[in-house]
């Protein structure tokens, strides 16, 4: 029998779907995969591709009129779909940590920062009011926030974009969860405070055994901080493996496009880039067979009968696409 | 008789702008966003103006487009002391300066159609009235990629991409030598990006039309632009031709922010330069150079004086310790 990593959370063909006027849009249409115990996943895809209602789904958070009608998560081995609400309050923000993209609208603007990040300590640790300040501070020096005592008592609108995503790490790594969904955490900021934040997320990470379901339409950011990559398009999964192989080979012409599109620094200047043609398709209006077919430069008459199912190559590496062998 | 061998004077810029400065004042003290910013622009050529949060680089687009008064210095375009210009010359001038906005939702009047927004400028400008207005509008759509169909449309039928589309439309349409593009692909998608950078490329190509491009992404704007200067707290700290910036930038502060890009090619990394804290608030710019508490190698001179830009025309940086 083969020794294999502890599996944190296996979804399987997940559906979440939005009810619209003109019919129902199928954000995230069968979407499987698996993240280890303190394993990166980088979730990757363009505005649209349904990356973000998958993370929200995970801990039953699709807005309303969406809502998950079909798969299976299963969370360090329990059945998320299944579990009575109020199991779910204590997952969210206990072992599963969520940050968001804008942290300003994220954080009670008329609390301390300091009062938030012990309210989680709190409700999830069973910490008395004493306590739960005292692990507050600890957890503003964990995120390297200097003058933490002081700190604590500042209001959101305060500190700046950085310093408040770091209170929004703070406040979902209170309760030492298993698995932290970041969703863009870093797309508004600076790049050198971006490149501080993964630092830190990285550290946290190491430090608490954590895994990480990273969220994000930068590339670069997962070839840099995720060992496992899953390239989103239309509500599917397009491509996933190994974050360095996927980037440096990749197989599903999308990806492909998607690499050949980004200027490198240090390319040759003037050059074209390459663009994908096109845009994203209508949810609601998806093309016969691949989903991507209307903007395929490998497009075959077959791809506009068939919808390519996500398959598994020997490597580990899987792709929906009739064009790549397995 | 021999004649004089000809002399080759070089054209002089489109663009020129010395000492700019922008204080705004505020309860507390004085924003000082922009601080002593030189530079030339040659016509067709692409400036790239790269900046963090405060580091005062739309304000600088602002100022060169005379949007925002500045508190001194000068901006001379197309031979013409842009700052001297009463509101009627000044309108003039406008025509051949026009800018591109980062929003492609925020940017566009929800209640014209696009007809009406391209058009706009060629109507305020009395270029052009009736058939022959829509004849330039359908033109300026058609060179962006767009259908003239779309000119009946209106902003929100549109995607991002298109919307973008329509700002630069919108732009073209008076036939400027100058355009100031604000951010104008970082709310897009990747792909749509590289359709929008391709277009400005192009269109640079085919209409020689200068681009003042300011950016926070690094590889956009070394991609499209043949000079780029790097903004820090309202000045500019290296101004160099793009490919040696990259290759061998000088400032510390050019250094950390080259080795924050996220890299998808683990050969182009590099080593991490941590900067300490976070970028001060230009209320409270430091004394001397602006960088000087966030930089590893900081002397004492760097406390107290302020380093001036200084080098070759193809690299100038603003540092004591690692001049050119």
């Amino acid at each position: 029998m083969l020794a294999t990593q502890a599996v944190l959370l296996a979804v399987d063909n997940l559906q979440t779907v939005f009810p619209t006027a003109a019919g129902e849009a199928r954000a995230v249409d069968g979407v499987s995969f698996t993240l280890d115990a303190g394993e990166t996943l980088g979730l990757v895809g363009e505005s649209g591709c349904g990356k973000t209602m998958t993370a929200l789904s995970m801990l039953r958070l699709v807005p309303p009129p969406g809502r998950i009608v079909g798969g299976r998560i299963e969370l360090a081995g329990r059945d998320v779909l299944r579990l009575p609400e109020r199991a779910m309050r204590a997952l969210r923000g206990g072992e599963v940590g969520m940050v968001f993209q804008e942290p300003m609208t994220a954080l009670n603007p008329v609390t301390t920062v300091g009062a938030q990040i012990a309210e989680a300590a709190a409700l999830h640790g069973g910490l008395s009011r004493a306590a739960a300040h005292q692990r507050a501070i600890e957890m503003l020096r964990m995120v390297e926030i200097a003058e933490a005592e002081q700190r604590a008592d500042a209001y959101p609108h305060q500190l700046s974009g950085g310093m408040r995503q770091r209170i929004m790490l703070a406040i979902a790594l209170a309760a030492r969860p298993k698995l932290l969904i970041a969703d863009e955490p870093t797309t508004a900021l600076d790049v050198t405070i971006q490149a501080q934040i993964l630092d830190l997320l990285a550290a946290l990470q190491r430090q608490l055994g954590m895994a990480v379901l990273l969220v994000t339409h930068d590339l670069g950011v997962v070839a840099e901080r995720a060992e496992r990559v899953a390239i989103m398009y239309a509500g599917r999964i397009v491509e996933s493996g190994a974050a360095r192989d996927v980037l440096r080979a990749p197989r599903h012409p999308y990806t492909r496009g998607l690499l050949a599109s980004i200027p490198r620094v240090g390319a040759a200047r003037g050059e074209r880039l390459t663009a994908i043609p096109g845009v994203v398709p209508d949810l609601l209006h998806l093309p016969s067979g691949c989903r991507f077919r209307d903007r395929c430069s490998e497009a075959i008459a077959d791809c506009a009968r068939i919808d390519p199912p996500l398959i598994g190559h020997a490597d580990g590496r899987c792709t929906a696409c009739l064009r790549v062998a397995t | 008789m021999s004649e004089p061998a000809a002399e080759r004077t070089p054209a002089a810029p489109l663009l020129s702008v010395r000492d700019l400065a922008k204080h705004f004042p505020v309860r507390g003290g004085v924003v000082h966003a922009v601080d002593g910013v030189s530079f030339d622009l040659a016509a067709g050529e692409t400036l790239g103006i790269v900046g963090e949060s405060g580091s005062g680089k739309t304000t600088l687009g602002r100022l060169v487009l005379r949007l925002i008064e500045p508190t001194r210095g000068s901006v001379v375009f197309a031979g013409r002391d842009l700052l001297s210009l009463d509101r009627r010359a000044l309108r003039s001038a406008r025509r051949s300066m026009q800018l591109v906005f980062q929003d492609p939702f925020g940017a566009l009047n929800p209640r014209l159609t696009i007809g009406a927004i391209v058009g706009e400028g060629l109507t305020i400008h009395a270029l052009a009235r009736g058939a022959a207005l829509r004849e330039r509008v359908a033109a300026a759509l058609a060179r962006v990629g767009l259908r003239p169909e779309v000119a009946m449309r209106y902003p929100h039928e549109l995607s991002g991409g298109q919307r973008q589309r329509v700002g630069i439309a919108r732009a073209l349409a008076v036939e400027p030598r100058l355009i100031v593009a604000d951010e104008p692909v970082s709310a897009l998608d990747v792909s749509i990006q590289a359709q929008i950078v391709n277009l400005l490329q192009d269109l640079q190509q085919a209409l020689g039309i200068a681009y003042l491009f300011i950016a926070h992404d690094l590889r956009v704007v070394e991609h499209i632009a043949r000079r780029v200067a790097i903004m820090y707290l309202g000045r500019i700290v290296e101004l160099a031709d793009s490919q040696i910036l990259y290759a061998t930038p000088r400032h510390p502060y050019t250094r950390a922010l080259l080795s924050a890009v996220p890299a998808i090619d683990p050969g182009e990394r590099r080593e991490r330069i941590r900067l300490r804290g976070e970028a001060p608030s230009p209320i409270t710019v430091p004394s001397g150079c602006p960088f000087h508490p966030r930089c590893a190698a900081a002397e004492a001179r760097c406390r107290s004086e302020v380093p001036a830009l200084l080098g070759s025309a193809d690299h100038q940086v603003a540092c004591h310790v690692f001049p050119v």
